[in-house]
């Protein structure tokens, strides 16, 4: 009886997602609770919302992807009427219009776009198939860039990134020619110095600063000093659980949000790090054989899609932490503080899930 | 046939995805393995490196703040400066008995109860390893003593400081605004604004008035030295640094000796003084008495003086020029006037019989003139001269509220005037809708009568009430009131003036205004509420007087100002502009519990227009003595200035 439910229950469900999930989500809590000064308070708040992006990973590792098929549409417009009705209508905070209250609570509809873009292009690509033409992928990169310059207006330029690269995995995938890949990257090469030289004195700072905050050690340069400063004193062997003196002695900014990765680097060494980056290669691996072996265009397209984002997001930000890439405001997932970001997580995990666990259903229909 | 073409298609795709999907991997593993590198690099390479630098924290950024911009008034006298002194500043963190440390000091320098009730403070408010000066001012010879004796105490230190200072003391601080230490409230601001780092090593930030507003513009641009500092924390050299950029110097349109003769023709009574140019929307004078000395907040304000200051029942911490809300009361009245001309609804031969009162149709309730036998025949230009109350009720039904308020809100009433510093109220111009919203309750014919002299729910600020008369001046062309006239670039000393920004221009037939300006004109003549307002001018005036009623007067009764608490006594109001047929000058004046608007109200203004505008300056008597800072109490200051003030009138 209670093996017939719980094999109900964990029936759509991927066991090595799931434990490398749940894993990632046991070392966050540890590494926030150091960071956060060993307060229990943001712990048990990370702890509902980590309930929470569970939650939403089994419902929707219980859909079957011709349901997401279905309503691929809907979700993208409405998200980009939402996203309309934050440049009309949305909250200011610090400076950008990124929340909308809906009455009962305020949602970041760009953070919706992170999933409803790619599901959007994999529908696209899966109903042109087999035809595919030059103009599909210009219809696909307009279907893209909709979200993406609302999101950009906002402005929030992280998340518009990820956006972009959530969709141009999508065409990628699809099979944009060689020839678009490298020509636009040679484009955008040619053009830079022309751009560049088209900049007022202040927005080149702004951009220099963005790529060596070093100039900048009052401002975002503290961070990345900081920061760095961190992960090096860390050694091989890390400081220790609830030891690292940067973390410890205040010397780190944001460090329960997008900085938490020097927290861990601080206080669990070279071998920690290591550790985390084999652990969420597997989780980014697990999706790769996902969409190997889905059988419908749209789930790999989608599958493959959601993984690479999975790997932009721990990248980027293990990058700029580490002082290899600009700052911009990405987290590190499953592991920073933050309940969108995980719900957002919870549900392409879901998404991946669900592909993995309906291809019968799919090779008979 | 078209099954293996889709068959084959299909694998094809999938094929080609299966590549894609490689590639994908592969670019993944390459940049997970530069990260690797990059950790290798940081944790085993340069491990000892960095370890040195997180054990001693050994690379610090010390913040180089900037130097305030300046405040000058319009003739260049200095409203605001900075100047360096001595500092005495405790590390508490670096002590391990603070209570020996503090009267071991205070053997050597002078350290008051209200200097450790200060620091006392201030301790609570920050960080252990931050300093906080115990002792400010510290004058050259107890420097060198402390400079002598500074091995033992370690944890202490002497800083110079850049202070901000008010030379002019009290005078003005409503529009110039003070300086007072970061509070919790203010970083937050900071942050949200993105500008924290510029504030990194600077204590300081404007609060009210124009160092509030113009915050940006007077900070500066923060520099920075990075150096390498021993286990002591002393620095040993310098890495790299950039030098602070002073911030902008700020020049009002204020004129100190106008705000000083305004200030203290309002002596002990409580009120505000707004004179504006119309022409430009140059505000010149902006007074709310009683004021307070900015200077008091500098180095954050002690309980006493603070307690003093908050509990004052004459509220000086309130800007009234720009929060306190009066009834026009009869100030309202050419207003009123305009629009029963505008409108069509009173040609000028046109005259009531005064008896005294007014009733509506079908009522017998009484609505008296302020004159309970009437002032008998009474045409516009009459009414406006001697504030006819009867006039008016019946202007006021006859436009109706609807069309007085539309017209009348052109004049900037129960609304912000837009002037360049923050906390502006807007008033309240009552409307059927307005009622609606608030009381739930249908608007009363009797408050449309009402609202023709004034009263009722109308309420304005005297910024408002000067901006309505500057608009009328300027014959219907609004100016957006500015305080400010121009920033001076601290590094290239280029002038950046602040435009004029014409906010309305008002449809106005000239004959109209000829006959309220007639009106007001001889307000201030023989036989004018405000007659002696006028005598000797030497220019002519064109003004109005008002009362406000601060208590309700019951139907039966009458108003005795004798038996009245001082404070329920009616608010004197008094608009004017100058020349009448030239207008350099236009003003509102209100004293609070004064009395009539002619006597109370109108000397002051006169006192401003006589400087303003001839140069006459009031005879100077006992001479103002400089106050002492910032330790002066407020109490003995105003007994000062009441003193000259009997002797004055």
């Amino acid at each position: 009886m209670i093996s017939k439910f719980l094999s109900a229950l964990f029936k759509h469900i991927d066991s090595v997602l799931l434990a490398c999930v749940l894993f990632a989500m046991l070392v966050g809590l540890l590494v926030l609770y150091s960071a956060s000064g060993q307060e229990f308070s943001r712990v048990s708040a990370q702890m509902i919302n980590m309930s929470v992006a569970l939650v939403a990973m089994w419902v929707v590792a219980n859909i079957p992807p011709q349901q997401i098929e279905r309503i691929a549409i809907p979700a993208y417009i409405v998200g980009v009427l939402l996203l309309i009705a934050v440049a009309l209508f949305g909250d200011i905070s610090h400076g950008a219009r990124r929340w909308l209250n809906i009455g009962i609570t305020k949602i970041q509809p760009s953070e919706l776009l992170k999933l409803a873009s790619p599901i959007m292009l994999a529908w696209y690509f899966s109903k042109r198939e087999s035809n595919l033409t030059a103009i599909d992928f210009f219809i696909a990169a307009l279907i893209l860039a909709v979200p993406v310059l609302l999101i950009m207006k906002q402005p929030d330029l992280g998340t518009a990134m990820l956006v972009t690269a959530s969709g141009f995995y999508v065409i990628f995938f699809a099979g944009l020619s060689w020839r678009f890949i490298l020509g636009g990257i040679a484009l955008v090469g040619a053009l830079s110095p022309v751009f560049w030289s088209l900049l007022h004195d202040y927005q080149r700072r702004r951009i220099e600063i963005l790529i060596d905050p070093t100039q900048d050690p009052l401002g975002s340069g503290y961070h990345i000093i900081q920061s760095t400063i961190a992960i090096g004193s860390g050694g091989m062997t890390g400081k220790g659980w609830l030891n690292g003196t940067q973390t410890q002695l205040d010397f780190l900014p944001e460090r329960t949000t997008d900085f938490i990765f020097a927290v861990f680097g601080e206080e669990f060494g070279m071998i920690g790090n290591m550790l985390l980056l084999l652990l969420f290669a597997i989780i980014i691996a697990r999706g790769f054989v996902i969409a190997a072996q889905a059988k419908s265009t749209f789930s790999r397209l989608l599958a493959g899609s959601i993984s690479m984002t999975f790997f932009t997001y721990c990248f980027v930000n293990m990058g700029m932490v580490s002082g290899i890439l600009p700052v911009v405001g990405v987290p590190l997932p499953l592991i920073s503080y933050g309940g969108t970001s995980m719900l957002t997580l919870g549900l392409g995990f879901g998404l991946l899930m669900s592909i993995q666990t309906h291809k019968r259903l799919v090779a008979t229909g | 046939m078209a099954y293996s073409t889709e068959l084959r298609n299909h694998q094809n795709e999938q094929h080609n995805f299966r590549v894609r999907l490689t590639i994908a991997a592969l670019i993944a593993l390459v940049t997970f393995s530069a990260l690797g590198l990059r950790f290798y690099y940081l944790q085993v390479n340069r491990y000892d490196y960095y370890h040195t630098l997180a054990e001693s924290n050994r690379i610090s950024i010390v913040p180089i703040s900037p130097n305030r911009g300046l405040i000058l008034d319009r003739n260049g006298v200095v409203l605001a400066h900075n100047f360096f002194v001595y500092t005495l500043e405790v590390t508490p963190s670096k002590i391990s008995n603070l209570d020996t440390t503090i009267a071991d000091l205070g053997q050597m320098v002078e350290i008051s109860a209200i200097d450790l009730k200060r620091f006392k403070k201030l301790k609570a408010e920050s960080h252990s390893f931050e300093s906080v000066p115990i002792r400010t001012h510290l004058n050259e010879i107890e420097a060198a003593k402390f400079a002598v004796n500074r091995y033992r105490f370690p944890g202490v230190e002497l800083k110079s400081r850049l202070y901000r200072h008010y030379p002019q003391g009290e005078l003005g601080t409503h529009a110039v605004g003070y300086i007072s230490r970061i509070n919790e409230r203010d970083l937050a601001q900071l942050k949200e604004d993105n500008v924290i780092s510029n504030y990194k090593g600077t204590d300081h930030i404007g609060k009210g008035g124009v160092e509030q507003a113009y915050e940006r513009e007077l900070h500066g641009t923060t520099g920075f030295q990075q150096v390498e500092i021993n286990a002591d924390g002393k620095a040993v050299r310098v890495l790299s640094s950039a030098a602070p950029t002073s911030g902008n110097n700020i020049v009002l349109s204020i004129d100190a000796k106008l705000q000083a003769i305004a200030e203290k023709a309002f002596g002990e009574r409580r009120g505000s003084l707004v004179a504006i140019q119309p022409k430009t929307g140059e505000v010149l004078g902006f007074v709310s008495m009683p004021t307070f000395n900015p200077n008091l907040f500098v180095d954050g304000i002690d309980y006493d003086n603070w307690n003093l200051l908050n509990n004052s029942l004459d509220k000086p911490l309130i800007n009234r020029a720009l929060k306190g809300i009066y009834p026009p009361g009869s100030t309202f009245k050419p207003f009123v006037a305009l629009a029963g001309l505008e409108n069509g609804k009173r040609e000028p031969p046109y005259s009531i019989q005064d008896a005294g009162y007014y009733t509506l149709p079908n009522s017998r309730h009484r609505y008296r003139d302020w004159k309970p036998s009437g002032h008998g025949t009474v045409d516009m230009r009459k009414a406006i001269t001697i504030s006819c109350d009867t006039f008016f009720y019946g202007l006021a039904m006859e436009l109706g509220i609807e069309r007085l308020t539309d017209f009348v809100r052109h004049f900037g009433f129960g609304q912000k005037t837009e002037i360049d510093i923050r906390g502006e109220v807007s008033g309240l111009l009552p409307t059927p809708e307005w009622k609606k919203r608030r009381f739930k309750q249908p608007w009363y014919m009797g408050e449309t009568v009402i609202v023709g002299i004034g009263q009722g729910y109308t309420l304005t600020t005297p910024m408002q009430l000067a901006y309505a008369t500057a608009t009328l001046a300027n014959q219907g062309t609004a100016i957006r009131p500015h305080i400010v006239n121009a920033v001076v670039n601290s590094k290239t000393h280029v002038v950046t003036p602040i435009p004029h920004t014409v906010l309305d221009k008002i449809d106005l037939k000239m004959q109209n205004l000829e006959i309220v300006k007639a009106g007001m004109v001889d307000v201030t003549l023989p036989g004018g509420t405000a007659a002696s307002v006028g005598a000797n001018a030497g220019y002519s005036i064109a003004a109005k007087t008002g009362t406000a009623q601060v208590i309700g007067i019951k139907q039966n009764e009458k108003y005795n100002e004798k038996s009245i608490n001082e404070r329920h006594r009616d608010h004197a109001l008094f608009i004017a502009y100058a020349p009448a047929d030239d207008p350099k000058i236009a003003l509102a004046v209100i004293v609070e519990n004064g009395g009539h608007g002619g006597s109370a109200a109108g000397p002051i203004a006169r006192k401003v227009m006589d400087y303003f505008l001839l140069g006459k300056e009031p005879p100077e008597d006992a001479p103002k003595a400089e106050l002492p800072l910032p330790t002066t109490a407020l109490g003995e200051a105003s007994t000062v200035v009441n003193a000259e003030e009997e002797h004055y009138d």
